[in-house]
C-alpha cells in the first residue's frame, strides 16, 4: 500500500527488506549472498560493531596496565603489541570504514530516491574483502613471530627489522584498501547515476554530499598506502632497500607515502560524520540548514585540501625546513572549511525550535569534543610547539578527541538517529540520554588527561612512566571503564530495543529527507516507484503535509 | 564509453602502443644504469608520464569517452602532480 505525500510516496504496509530476499535462498544464505545495499549496510554494522568493541577491550586493557608504573597485567612487548592492534584494528577495520560502509550503504541510495547503489555485486565483494582483510589481521595474530608491534603507523627502518608478522598485517590493511576503493567507485557512480527525476546536486541532502567526497578520497588516496604497503613487504621479504638506510634507503620517503594517504584517510573518517551532523542538525532544530551551498562546498575543500597537508605529521622527520613551513600553512587553511562546517552549523541551531533527543545530544557532544580536537590540532600544526609536543600524550589526545570525540561520537549520533529507520523499533530515550552523559564524563575523564601529560612529556607509546604521572594516569584508566561500561551499556539497550523495543514509526524524529518519506524499515527495493524530488532537502514547511503517525 | 566509439581503436594501433611501452620500459632501465645527476628522477618521471598517457589515452579509451570522465581523471591527474610537487619540496631543498 502506498500513499502521497509532499509529491512523495509513502510505503506503510508493503513487506520490509527483512522479509524479502534479493535472491532465491532464506536464511544465512539470503544474507551472505544479498545484493540489497541495505543488508550489506546491516552487515558491515554486525562486522565493524564486532572490531569496535574488540579494540575498546584491547583499549581498555593498555590502560589497566598503565593504572600504575611497572608491570601490572601484561609484559612490555605484549603492550608493544596491543597499542599496534588497537590502532590497526580501530583505524583500519572500524572507522574508515565505519560511517560510509554501513551508514552510506543503508542511507545514500535512499536519500537520492535510488533503489540500489550502481554496482550492487561489487559492493557485496566490498564487504567480502572487508571480511578477508579482517581475517587476515586476525591470522596474524596466531603466527610465528607474534603479534605486530610496530604502531599502526607501521614506520620504517622498524617495520623492515621487526621479527613480528608485520609482512601479513600490512597485506590485511592492503586487502581492506580494496573494500574501500570499490565502495567509493560504487558511491562516486551512484551518486552520478542514480539520483531521482528533479534531485540536482545541490538538492542532494548534505550526507551524501560528504560521502560523495569521501568517495573521491577512497578513490584517489588509498591505492598510495596500497603501494607503499607493498613496496616494505618487497624490502622486509626481499632486502630491496627502498626505505631501509642501511639498505640504502630512504626512510622519510616512506613517512610522505605513507601520510599521503593517512592524512586524507583522517577525512575519509571524519567528513561522513560531518554530513550526518549537517542531517541530524536541521531535524531536531526543526530549520532548514544554514548555508547549504557552503557546508556542501566545504566538503569538497576538506577533501581536497586535505591532500596537502600530509608532513605535518613529520615535523621532527628531518625533513627540509622549506617544506615544513609550506605544511604548516597549509595545514591552517585545512581549518578554514572546518570552521565553516562548524559555524553553519551553530547558525543554523539559532532561533531553532530544538528538540533535545538523544541523536542531537551526541551531535552536541560531537561539537564539543571536536572542537577541542579540531583547536589542539592547530597547536600540533605549529612549527615550534609541535617540537615539544611530538609523539607525546597530548597527540594521543588530540587524535582521540578528533577521531573518537568526532567521529566515534558521531557513529553513536547516526545509530541513534537512524536505528527506527533501519531496524523499526525504538529504543529507551530516557536510557539513551544517560548514556550520552556518562559517555561525555567519561570521554574527557580518559582523554583530557593526557592533554596536561604530554604538556608535561610524557611520551606516546611507553609502557612505564615516571611516577609524577602517576595520578592523571589513574583518573585517565578510570575514563575508560566508564567509556567501555558505556559502551557496554549502549550495546545493551540497542538489542534490548531490538528484541522487545517498540514498533518505530516511518518518521519518529519528523525528518524531511527522503529515508523519512518510506516506511521503517524499508521495502526491499526503497520506493514502490521512484520519486520526483521537487524540494530543498531541508524544506521543513513539508512536515505539514507528511503524515506522522 | 558510448558504444560507436568501441571499436574505435584498431589492432595494430593496440600493437604499437605496446611495442612503445615496452621500448619505454627498455629506456627506463638503460636510464637507471647511467649517472645523469639531478636529471636521473626527471627522466624516469618524465618517461612514467608518457607511458600513463599512452595507457589512459588508449587503452583506457579515456581519449575518446565523455568529458566528465576526462574532468575527473584530470582532477586525479591534478592532485597526484601537487603531490609530486610537495614532496620535492622536502627532497630538493633537503
Amino acid at each position: 500500500m502506498a500513499d502521497t505525500v509532499a509529491g512523495l510516496p509513502v510505503q506503510h504496509a508493503e513487506k520490509s527488506f527483512y522479509q524479502q530476499s534479493t535472491n532465491k535462498y532464506s536464511g544465512i544464505l539470503s544474507w551472505l549472498l544479498t545484493t540489497d545495499h541495505k543488508r550489506i549496510g546491516i552487515m558491515y554494522l554486525a562486522a565493524i560493531g564486532f572490531f569496535f568493541f574488540v579494540g575498546a577491550v584491547i583499549g581498555l586493557l593498555m590502560r589497566l596496565e598503565l593504572i600504575a608504573p611497572g608491570r601490572q597485567i601484561m609484559d612490555a612487548q605484549t603492550y608493544n603489541s596491543f597499542f599496534t592492534l588497537h590502532g590497526v584494528i580501530m583505524i583500519f577495520l572500524f572507522i574508515i570504514p565505519g560511517l560510509p560502509a554501513i551508514f552510506g550503504n543503508f542511507f545514500l541510495p535512499i536519500q537520492i530516491g535510488a533503489r540500489d547503489v550502481a554496482f550492487p555485486r561489487l559492493n557485496l565483494l566490498s564487504w567480502y574483502i572487508y571480511m578477508i582483510g579482517a581475517a587476515l589481521v586476525l591470522v596474524s595474530l596466531f603466527l610465528p613471530g607474534g603479534p605486530i608491534d610496530t604502531g599502526w603507523t607501521f614506520y620504517i627502518p622498524y617495520s623492515v627489522r621487526s621479527t613480528t608478522n608485520v609482512s601479513m598485517a600490512i597485506f590485511a590493511a592492503f586487502v581492506l584498501g580494496f573494500s574501500s576503493i570499490l565502495t567509493g567507485i560504487n558511491f562516486v557512480t551512484t551518486t552520478h547515476r542514480l539520483r531521482a527525476p528533479g534531485m540536482s546536486f545541490f538538492k542532494m541532502p548534505l550526507f551524501v554530499w560528504a560521502t560523495y567526497a569521501t568517495a573521491w578520497i577512497q578513490i584517489i588516496a588509498t591505492p598510495v598506502i596500497g603501494i607503499t604497503i607493498l613496496l616494505v613487504i618487497i624490502e622486509r621479504l626481499f632486502g630491496v632497500g627502498i626505505f631501509d638506510p642501511a639498505l640504502g634507503g630512504d626512510p622519510i620517503l616512506f613517512q610522505h607515502m605513507f601520510w599521503i594517504y593517512s592524512h586524507p584517510a583522517v577525512y575519509i573518517m571524519i567528513l561522513p560524520a560531518m554530513g550526518v551532523v549537517s542531517e541530524i542538525i536541521p531535524t531536531f532544530a526543526r530549520r532548514t540548514i544554514f548555508g547549504y551551498k557552503a557546508i556542501a562546498m566545504s566538503s569538497l575543500a576538506i577533501a581536497f585540501v586535505g591532500y596537502l597537508v600530509w608532513a605535518h605529521h613529520m615535523f621532527t622527520s628531518g625533513m627540509s625546513d622549506t617544506a615544513r613551513w609550506i605544511f604548516s600553512l597549509l595545514t591552517f587553511i585545512v581549518a578554514l572549511p572546518s570552521g565553516v562546517k562548524i559555524f553553519n552549523w551553530v547558525a543554523t541551531m539559532y532561533k531553532g525550535s530544538i528538540d533535545p533527543q538523544p541523536p542531537f545530544l551526541w551531535v552536541m557532544n560531537f561539537i564539543f569534543l571536536f572542537s577541542i580536537g579540531g583547536l589542539t590540532g592547530l597547536v600540533l600544526g605549529s612549527l615550534a610547539t609541535n617540537i615539544h609536543l611530538h609523539d607525546t600524550y597530548f597527540v594521543v589526545a588530540h587524535f582521540h578527541y578528533v577521531m573518537f570525540g568526532g567521529t566515534g561520537t558521531i557513529f553513536f549520533a547516526a545509530m541513534h538517529y537512524w536505528f527506527p529507520k533501519m531496524f523499526g523499533k525504538m529504543y529507551n530515550i530516557k536510557l539513551a540520554r544517560i548514556a550520552v552523559l556518562l559517555f561525555f564524563v567519561g570521554f574527557n575523564l580518559l582523554y583530557f588527561p593526557k592533554f596536561i601529560m604530554g604538556y608535561m612529556g610524557m611520551p606516546r607509546r611507553y609502557y612505564d612512566y615516571l611516577p609524577q604521572f602517576e595520578a592523571l594516569q589513574e583518573i585517565s584508566t578510570v575514563g575508560s571503564w566508564i567509556v567501555v561500561g558505556t559502551l557496554f551499556f549502549i550495546l545493551g539497550y540497542l538489542i534490548h530495543a531490538l528484541l522487545k523495543g517498540k514498533k518505530a514509526t516511518s518518521n519518529p524524529w519528523g525528518g524531511v529527507t527522503l529515508e523519512w518519506h518510506i516506511a521503517s524499515p524499508p521495502s526491499m527495493e526503497n520506493f514502490a516507484e521512484i520519486p520526483t524530488v521537487t524540494r530543498e532537502p531541508y524544506d521543513f514547511s513539508q512536515l505539514k503535509e507528511m503524515k506522522n503517525e | 564509453m558510448s558504444g560507436k566509439n568501441k571499436h574505435h581503436i584498431d589492432y595494430g594501433t593496440y600493437i604499437l602502443v605496446w611495442l612503445a611501452l615496452l621500448a619505454f620500459t627498455t629506456i627506463t632501465v638503460t636510464v637507471a644504469g647511467i649517472s645523469l645527476g639531478r636529471y636521473t628522477l626527471f627522466t624516469a618521471l618524465l618517461i612514467a608520464a608518457v607511458k600513463s598517457a599512452l595507457v589512459i589515452n588508449i587503452f583506457m579509451h579515456i581519449r575518446f569517452d565523455e568529458p566528465i570522465f576526462k574532468a575527473f581523471l584530470g582532477i586525479s591527474g591534478m592532485t597526484l602532480l601537487i603531490i609530486f610537487l610537495l614532496t620535492f619540496l622536502d627532497f630538493i631543498y633537503r
